[in-house]
C-alpha cells in the first residue's frame, strides 16, 4: 500500500465516473449576479426535460455517481425542481442544490430537513447587504437570510452557506463564519473565476495579491471548519499546502452538465473549446465521460510548461485551467493570480491578445451588466431602389451565376 | 446510530471482532481501489489499494476482520498497516461491528 502513487496522482489519469459532478438544470435565474459563472438568466427553450433529467439520473445511478451539485441558473424555478430531487434521492443519487433561496419557504425547508440525502447551499456574496447586493442585485440579501433562518428554524443542521471571494468581501471572513455558526450552518467560500460574465468584473473584484495572503492565512488557521471545494490550491504557493486533492479536476474527476446537456471539462469552463459532448448524443453521459476526445486529452501526463522550474509547483500546479483560458494565458504556464507574481508578467504579456469570450451568454437581456458592449445599434430603414422593384432579393442560396446581375446597364 | 463501536480516529482498531460495511455506504471500484460514499454522513472516503478494498468487500462474509485479511491475501507483516486503515473507515462509519446495528 505505501508504495501506490498518491491519489492526486492517480486522479489525473481519470475515473470510471467523476466525484464530483456539477449539473446546472437551467439558465433562468430571478437573479442577474455580476460574476455569474454560467452568464445565467433567461431560459433556453432547448434545456432539458423532465424526462431526459430523469434518464440522466438513471445513468449517474448505473455509473455509482453518488451525488451530484446541482446548480444553475437558480434551480428551484424549475417547476419539476422538487420531482427530480426526489427522482434522484429514489435513486442513490444524492443531491446537492445551491440556491439564491428565492424558494426556500419554512415549509420547503421542513421537506428538506426530513431528507437523508439532500444537502442545500445558500448563495451569498457579502456579510452585510451593501457588499452583497452590489454584486447580487438589491433585496438577495435578504432573500438569502430568510431561507437560511427557515432551513435553521425547521432544524436542517449544517447546510452550506457559499461565498465567492471577492476583494470586496475577503475581510469579512470572520462575520461570514459568525453567520454560519448562528445558523448552525457550514461555510463554504470558493474562488472568483473570470467564467461567464464573471470575465467583465474580473479586474474589479479579484483579490489583490495581500489578499490573497490574507485569505491563505485564514484558510490555514480555519481549514478545519471551513469547506473550499478545493478552489483555492494556487495559494498554496505560499507555503504549506491547503487540505484537499490540490490539482485540477477538470474532465478527471470532475465536470458539467449544462441546462441543454451539453458536458464540459468544468463548471468554470463553459466555452466551446472545453465541451466534451452532450447526454443527448449516442451513448450518453457516460460514453462522454469514458471516451471523449476533450477528457482523454486532460487525462494524458500533463506538463508544467512554463511553471515547472518553480519552486512552488509542486504545490499550486499551476493553477486553475479556467482561470488562465478567460484571462488569455496560456494552459501551460503560471495562473493569473500565481502567488509568485508570475500571473501578472504573463498578464502583460498576453495584452494584446484579446481573451476568449465566455459563450453561450443567457443574461436576461435588460440586466444591468455589458452597458459598454451592448449598446442601440443606429439603423436607417429605406425602401428598395426602385430598379429592382420586380426582381426576387438575391440570398445566400442563390446558385445563379447571374443573381443579382441587371442587363443593359 | 448504526455504529457505536470503537470509532476514536486514533483508537485500536478490534481485528479480532466481526464487521460490516455500514448499511448506507456503497462502493465503487477504481483502479486505484474504491471509492465509498456514505449516505447518512454524505461522506466521501478512499481505499488505496484493490487489496484493501478486497478486505472490505469480505468483511461481512468473515468471522473477524482478521480472517478477512487472510482471504484476502494480506501478509502478517502488513496486518497492522490494514488495521490502521480499517480504523480511519470505522471512525468515519464506513464499516461497523456486526450486531450493534
Amino acid at each position: 500500500m505505501s508504495a501506490a502513487p498518491s491519489l492526486a496522482e492517480q486522479f489525473q489519469f481519470g475515473l470510471q465516473a467523476p466525484i464530483c459532478l456539477t449539473w446546472e438544470l437551467t439558465y433562468a435565474c430571478n437573479l442577474s449576479c455580476r460574476h455569474c459563472l454560467s452568464s445565467s438568466g433567461r431560459r433556453d427553450p432547448r434545456e432539458l426535460t423532465t424526462a431526459e433529467c430523469m434518464a440522466v439520473i438513471d445513468e449517474l445511478q448505473r455509473m455509482q455517481v453518488f451525488y451530484v451539485n446541482i446548480g444553475g441558473g437558480e434551480p428551484t424555478v424549475r417547476p419539476d425542481f422538487w420531482a427530480l430531487v426526489d427522482y434522484a434521492t429514489g435513486h442513490d443519487v444524492g443531491v446537492k442544490f445551491s440556491t439564491n433561496g428565492v424558494k426556500i419557504t419554512p415549509e420547503i425547508a421542513r421537506r428538506l430537513a426530513g431528507r437523508d440525502y439532500v444537502d442545500v447551499q445558500i448563495s451569498l456574496d457579502g456579510a452585510t447587504p451593501e457588499v452583497n447586493d452590489a454584486v447580487r442585485g438589491r433585496g438577495s440579501y435578504d432573500v438569502a437570510l430568510r431561507a437560511m433562518a427557515s432551513l435553521a428554524g425547521a432544524g436542517f443542521a449544517g447546510f452550506k452557506i457559499s461565498v465567492v471571494m471577492t476583494r470586496h468581501n475577503v475581510g469579512q471572513l470572520d462575520a461570514f463564519k459568525a453567520i454560519a455558526d448562528r445558523f448552525g450552518a457550514q461555510l463554504r467560500i470558493t474562488r472568483l473565476r473570470p467564467s461567464g460574465r464573471g470575465a467583465d468584473v474580473w479586474d474589479e473584484l479579484h483579490l489583490h495579491p495581500g489578499q490573497q495572503r490574507e485569505l491563505y492565512d485564514w484558510l490555514v488557521a480555519h481549514g478545519a471548519d471551513v469547506l473550499t471545494g478545493d478552489s483555492f490550491f494556487h495559494l498554496s504557493g505560499f507555503g504549506t499546502a491547503l487540505p484537499g486533492l490540490g490539482m485540477c479536476g477538470a474532465g478527471r474527476v470532475v465536470c458539467l452538465i449544462d441546462p441543454v446537456g451539453d458536458v464540459y471539462a468544468c463548471p468554470f469552463a463553459i466555452h466551446p473549446s472545453f465541451l466534451a459532448g452532450n447526454v443527448r448524443d449516442p451513448g450518453g453521459f457516460a460514453a462522454v465521460w469514458q471516451h471523449s476526445e476533450l477528457f482523454s486529452d486532460l487525462r494524458r501526463p500533463q506538463t508544467g510548461g512554463a511553471c515547472e522550474s518553480c519552486s512552488a509547483y509542486g504545490n499550486c500546479r499551476g493553477g486553475c485551467m479556467a482561470a488562465k483560458f478567460f484571462t488569455g494565458l496560456p494552459l501551460d504556464g503560471p495562473d493569473p493570480e500565481c502567488v509568485k507574481g508570475h500571473g501578472e508578467q504573463a498578464l502583460a504579456a498576453a495584452a494584446f491578445a484579446p481573451a476568449p469570450r465566455p459563450s453561450p451568454d443567457h443574461s436576461h437581456r435588460t440586466a444591468p451588466h455589458r452597458t459598454g458592449e451592448r449598446q442601440p445599434v443606429p439603423l436607417t430603414l429605406s425602401a428598395r431602389p426602385p430598379e429592382n422593384a420586380a426582381r426576387p432579393p438575391v440570398t445566400a442560396c442563390d446558385a445563379n451565376p447571374l443573381a443579382g446581375f441587371v442587363p443593359g446597364r | 446510530m448504526a455504529c457505536a463501536a470503537s470509532t476514536e480516529p486514533g483508537g485500536q482498531f478490534d481485528l479480532d471482532a466481526p464487521w460490516q460495511l455500514d448499511a448506507q455506504v456503497r462502493v465503487r471500484p477504481e483502479a486505484f481501489g474504491a471509492l465509498l460514499y456514505h449516505f447518512g454522513t454524505r461522506q466521501l472516503s478512499f481505499l488505496k489499494s484493490p487489496a484493501l478494498l478486497a478486505v472490505v468487500r469480505s468483511l461481512g462474509a468473515q468471522p473477524s476482520a482478521r480472517a478477512a485479511c487472510t482471504a484476502a491475501g494480506v501478509q502478517a507483516e502488513d496486518l497492522m498497516r490494514y488495521a490502521h486503515a480499517l480504523q480511519t473507515l470505522a471512525a468515519s462509519r464506513m464499516i461497523c461491528q456486526r450486531g450493534t446495528v
